[in-house]
């Protein structure tokens, strides 16, 4: 009986969270169309969440590009098809790593700070605050950190596929000695606009994931089973939003390539 | 004749799990006077405040505020219904992000449709009443304890509110400090005419500011008409409730021969 009832608590328990994760996404997107607009803030928190996240990707992507240079070089060498290298990294990046790697960089760099920096707003009542003063927080606060990760993931994925490319180039025509004219030649014959459109639809579902859970999850540090209280339960849900980001952003990865390849 | 209750708690139950902590409570809040709602940690006092501004729903019981139920009021009912009130939070509660300047005008940027230079005008008039120029570019953790409680105030009062709420106003203060938030309490309240309800645990300093003395234990409370009645209640079996709802602030101030 006691492990019924706890069943039902915990069934309880998770389809609740998933009416307030709903409740959340509805609030933050209405905050787009509600009064006065915040495009100084959207603006503020591209540059967080963007602009600074600019440097990792960058860095991510060259030496992502260079290892898919390297790896895709040996493989195709045994089957006499190093042509065929820029295809390769090209496909790879556009299609998969460039929107999961930039999802999992932004996740771990602006998700965390994100979840973090409401999780103590709401501790130190500064959510209160702004209910108090008749000032709707999903309007005031999240709304524009959604809008400003929805445009900065993809531009960040774009940057990521075309640094990753070079960094291909690098590796593959520069230090192993693959006919430059064959891995662009082959790139251009290879990507399809499809492919380029599944990067780009991923990249937009992956900003979604990010903010969506990164932030909610700071909204609610005060609501989260076992999350404890203070900084520890800060801590606690900053790491459950990274984890929980991530995985959601592997397994939508999956779901869309199925669904749109 | 009693005075004309500006908020009402009638039949409030709240509970968080197991723990009930108010219980069947019935509250009246005179317009005009000063409510101190005390008690120990986890009494409810926090509570009381959070479900008189409609953060927070009764499990069953009514909250009027004017005569209106909030407790069945939609959000954007609510929502109006807060302009009403100034509330100044335990740790001030200004947004990290904001400099002083831009904390004290975001009730006027959000709430009015004064422009810019107005507004400008009237924080540096409020920033000059609360000793605060010169600070204006400052950042809430650039401040001190005392400092955030009046840019915090500053804030609360920009809306002119009929209602101000304390929440624990002079906790983590010195003793001088203590008495400037005292003072900027009288100064501003003569100033505004608002109706204020301080919720503290600092006995029996915070008796002077009361008109009307609330006190929570266990879910329970008791009202007492004026600070002195406390007094006259000393031997009764009022004494016992005071005794566990203050635990030892109250036995301290009660050898110190202050209460």
């Amino acid at each position: 009986m006691g492990r019924i009832a706890r069943l039902g608590e915990y069934t309880l328990y998770y389809l609740f969270d998933l009416g307030r994760m709903g409740k959340f996404l509805f609030f933050a997107v209405r905050g787009f169309f509600a009064r006065p607009f915040r495009l100084v803030e959207v603006f503020r928190q591209v540059r967080l969440i963007g602009a600074n996240s600019f440097v990792v990707i960058f860095f991510t992507a060259a030496f992502t590009g260079m290892v898919l240079g390297v790896q895709g070089y040996y493989t195709l060498r045994k089957f006499g098809s190093e042509g065929a290298l820029g295809s390769a990294v090209a496909l790879t990046l556009i299609r998969e790593l460039g929107p999961v790697l930039t999802a999992l960089m932004v996740t771990g760099r602006a998700g965390s700070a994100m979840c973090a920096e409401i999780g103590i707003m709401r501790n130190s009542e500064q959510l209160d605050a702004l209910v108090c003063m008749g000032v709707d927080p999903f309007r005031y606060l999240i709304s524009p950190k959604v809008l400003a990760t929805l445009l900065s993931v993809p531009v960040l994925t774009q940057i990521f596929t075309v640094v990753g490319i070079y960094g291909g180039y690098l590796s593959g025509v520069m230090l192993l000695g693959v006919n430059p004219g064959a891995y662009f030649a082959g790139m251009e014959q290879s990507v399809l606009n499809q492919d380029i459109n599944l990067g780009i639809i991923k990249s937009f579902v992956f900003a979604l994931i990010i903010v969506w859970v990164c932030a909610a999850k700071g909204f609610y540090v005060h609501e989260i089973r076992n999350a404890g209280f203070g900084a520890e339960g800060v801590s606690r849900v900053t790491t459950q939003a990274v984890v929980l980001s991530s995985i959601s952003v592997l397994i939508w990865d999956y779901l869309l390539t199925a669904l749109l390849l | 004749m009693a005075d004309e209750a500006i908020i009402e708690l009638v039949d409030v139950v709240k509970s968080f799990g197991a723990q009930r902590v108010l219980d069947h409570v019935n509250l009246r809040i005179p317009v005009g006077r000063t409510t101190v709602i005390a008690g120990g940690s986890g009494q409810g006092k926090s509570v009381s405040l959070k479900l008189i501004l409609g953060l927070m729903r009764p499990d069953s019981g009514r909250i009027l505020v004017q005569g209106k139920d909030i407790t069945i009021m939609k959000p954007w009912e609510l929502n109006r219904m807060r302009l009403g009130f100034g509330v100044l939070f335990q740790g001030a509660a200004l947004l990290d992000s904001l400099t002083v300047f831009d904390n004290v005008a975001l009730p006027l940027r959000e709430r009015t449709r004064l422009r810019p230079a107005e507004i400008s005008d009237q924080v540096f008039r409020s920033l000059e009443q609360f000793d605060l120029r010169g600070h204006e570019e400052k950042y809430p953790a650039q401040l001190s304890g005392g400092m955030k409680k009046r840019v915090g105030l500053a804030r609360a009062l920009q809306l002119e509110p009929k209602i101000m709420l304390f929440d624990e106003p002079t906790t983590g203060l010195d003793p001088e400090r203590t008495m400037e938030i005292y003072r900027l309490f009288f100064d501003t309240q003569k100033h505004f005419g608002y109706t204020s309800i301080i919720v503290s645990h600092d006995i029996p300093k915070i008796f002077n500011l009361a008109d009307q003395v609330v006190l929570l234990n266990q879910g329970q409370i008791v009202t007492f008409e004026s600070p002195e009645e406390i007094q006259l209640s000393a031997g009764s079996a009022t004494l016992d409730f005071l005794s566990k709802s203050m635990g030892d602030v109250y036995r301290s101030s009660a050898l110190e021969g202050t209460l």
